[in-house]
């Protein structure tokens, strides 16, 4: 664990820089991630995709897969890479501040 | 309190592996006028899956491997051969394609996972069965056989689109095999091998999955990670090759490629308001086996959600778990938390050989040795382990089916004989 300064907030990370506690969150601090990680501009798009992983996060316990996401977010699998081309489950997932979505076994 | 002679009814869904299993089980324990258990399938053929990795290269044929469903089943078991519709929770009744309706007090979900072709575009466009086969069914592991058997040279390519899916060893074990098969035919040299997996390594779990890079390695197959199908293109347009576009836009040329489609749960899962997930899997509880949409409703094997390998040995374990739960359901008493998440795959690595993994929930597989310090070896490729895999199909018929327990292996994973990463040096472990 180590911990990161985000828009003025100190927050706490895991060795992957996923946020080990989600409610530390706040949009300024997807910004910035999201400009560390080559997105200069969140689009509406990116932020739909970004609140539909924090909701399904604090219903369900665990982010969607990107397979998820497809069929339930509104935007397509396709889509979902040409936003968060560095993988979009992962990516949007660390933007979003919730945990890394767990794999399958 | 009304204490009367009631005959409880028990509808199974799904005659496969976990239904089966379950209805035998039960049988067993209870009295004819207690119980009525009903098993409903869509048709009457039951394949042993695990086979269907042989198929394909003349290991194994269609009439070794499949066998009536109902003929495995306890006969005091009614076995209803028609397709599900749905299931209405509110009013605890099964509909059947064609209307008719099946009440229970008691319900089991066991109708497996089913293939999702239409998910990934262009898979079973131009070139399928041609260029582009799955073997994760019967037919397709089939048709597989006579395009390996006419395959002279060039690239296959191995692919999985993405997880969850049967088995996820099957596919290494593929290209395990392939090797072999291509050595045996003297042509391994003119033959390139790719393995492209949306995963970072080649298997889920660390230990494991370092194990198999190396092995993949060893036989000279290229691992591709972090690949996610976008599309399959089985037909260039001058009529040669194909290939896979993956949605970051790399591509992977093949010309013959063998795919293992995304999975969902049934169908009519996603029929039946309030009992399934996005991908139409059963949200379970993974210790009890209930279902999370009513407590009267419990799940097994592949259909559920349990983050465990879809496996037929997990199903074989649950099985013990889930038919303890339903007696305790029916006689009011609360529920055991059985389940650990147990799983023991045989992984056949070619030339006679096989690899076996042993883990649950918690700990992932690891080398040692299997049930105890004397035993199997885990993690290692050995005879022994190979035997066992085929040995294995005896025992499905005969004693996992039967819902009888397997000597020597237990419902739980067993600690004695696994060697923890601290136990050893890293060097030992990639041996
Ligand atoms: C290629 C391959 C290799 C494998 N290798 C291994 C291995 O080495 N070791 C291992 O442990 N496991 C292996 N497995 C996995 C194993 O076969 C499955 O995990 C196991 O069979 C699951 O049992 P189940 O009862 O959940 O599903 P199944 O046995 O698949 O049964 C589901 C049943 O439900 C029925 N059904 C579905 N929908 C409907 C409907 N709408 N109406 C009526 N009936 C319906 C189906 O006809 C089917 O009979 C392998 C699988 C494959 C594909």
């Amino acid at each position: 664990m180590s911990t990161a300064t985000m828009a003025g907030v100190e927050v706490r990370l895991n060795e992957e820089g996923f946020f080990e506690d989600p409610t530390q969150w706040t949009e300024d601090m997807a910004v910035e991630m999201a400009k560390a990680d080559g997105i200069d501009t969140l689009t509406d798009q990116h932020w739909t995709v970004i609140k539909f992983m924090r909701k399904e996060f604090f219903e369900k316990g665990t982010g969607p897969t990107v397979r998820v996401l497809g069929k339930t977010s509104g935007v397509s699998v396709k889509d979902l890479y040409a936003l968060f081309p560095k993988g979009p489950a992962k990516m949007a997932a660390r933007i979003a501040g919730i945990p890394k979505p767990k794999g399958c076994i | 309190m009304v204490v009367k002679n009631q005959t409880h009814k028990i509808v199974i869904l799904g005659g496969g592996t976990g239904g089966t299993l379950t209805a035998n089980r039960l049988r067993r324990h209870y009295r004819n006028h207690d119980v009525h258990i009903t098993v409903v399938d869509q048709d009457d053929h039951h394949v042993y899956q695990p086979a269907l990795l042989f198929v394909p290269f003349g290991l194994a044929h269609e009439q070794e491997i499949v066998r009536p469903r109902h003929r495995q089943l306890h006969k005091d078991v009614e076995f209803v051969q028609q397709a599900i519709d749905r299931v209405d929770l509110d009013r605890d009744t099964v509909v059947l394609e064609g209307g008719r309706e099946l009440p229970y007090d008691v319900l089991v979900v066991a109708t497996g996972a089913t293939l999702a072709l239409d998910e990934t575009e262009g898979l079973t466009g131009p070139g399928w069965n041609e260029r582009v086969f799955t073997f994760y069914d019967l037919a397709g592991a089939t048709a597989l056989e006579a395009a390996l058997a006419d395959f002279d040279g060039g690239k296959l390519l191995v692919n999985v689109v993405d997880l969850p899916i049967k088995c996820p060893v099957a596919p290494l074990e593929f290209c395990f095999l392939a090797d072999w098969y291509f050595n045996e035919r003297g042509i391994r040299d003119k033959v390139q091998i790719t393995y492209a997996t949306p995963l970072d390594g080649a298997f889920t779990k660390p230990v494991a999955s370092e194990r198999l890079s190396t092995l993949l390695a060893e036989k000279g197959v290229e691992l591709v990670t972090e690949f996610n199908t976008g599309e399959v293109m089985g037909e260039s347009e001058d009529g040669t090759g194909g290939k896979l576009v993956g949605y970051d836009g790399r591509e992977l040329d093949f010309d013959l490629a063998v795919v293992v489609p995304l999975h969902s749960g049934a169908a009519y899962v996603g029929r039946s308001e309030g009992l399934g997930d996005d991908l139409n899997f059963v949200p379970t509880d993974q210790h009890t086996l209930q279902s999370k949409a009513r407590p009267n409703v419990f799940a097994i094997g592949d259909a559920t959600n349990v983050p465990a390998s879809k496996a037929g040995s997990v199903t074989h374990f649950e099985g013990e778990v889930l038919v303890d739960n339903i007696i305790r359901f029916l006689a009011g008493e609360p529920l055991a938390e059985g389940y650990d998440g147990h799983a023991n795959c045989f992984i056949e690595t070619g030339f006679g050989k096989a690899l076996l993994i042993d883990f649950n929930y918690d700990t992932e597989p690891l080398p040692g040795h299997f049930p105890a310090a004397v035993g199997m070896p885990l993690l290692k490729e050995s005879r022994l382990n190979h035997l066992g895999k085929l040995m294995f199909q005896w025992v499905y018929w005969h004693a996992l089916l039967q819902g009888r327990d397997i000597p020597g292996i237990g419902t739980t994973m067993p600690e004695n004989g696994k060697d923890h990463p601290t136990d050893r040096t890293h060097e030992e472990i990639t041996v």
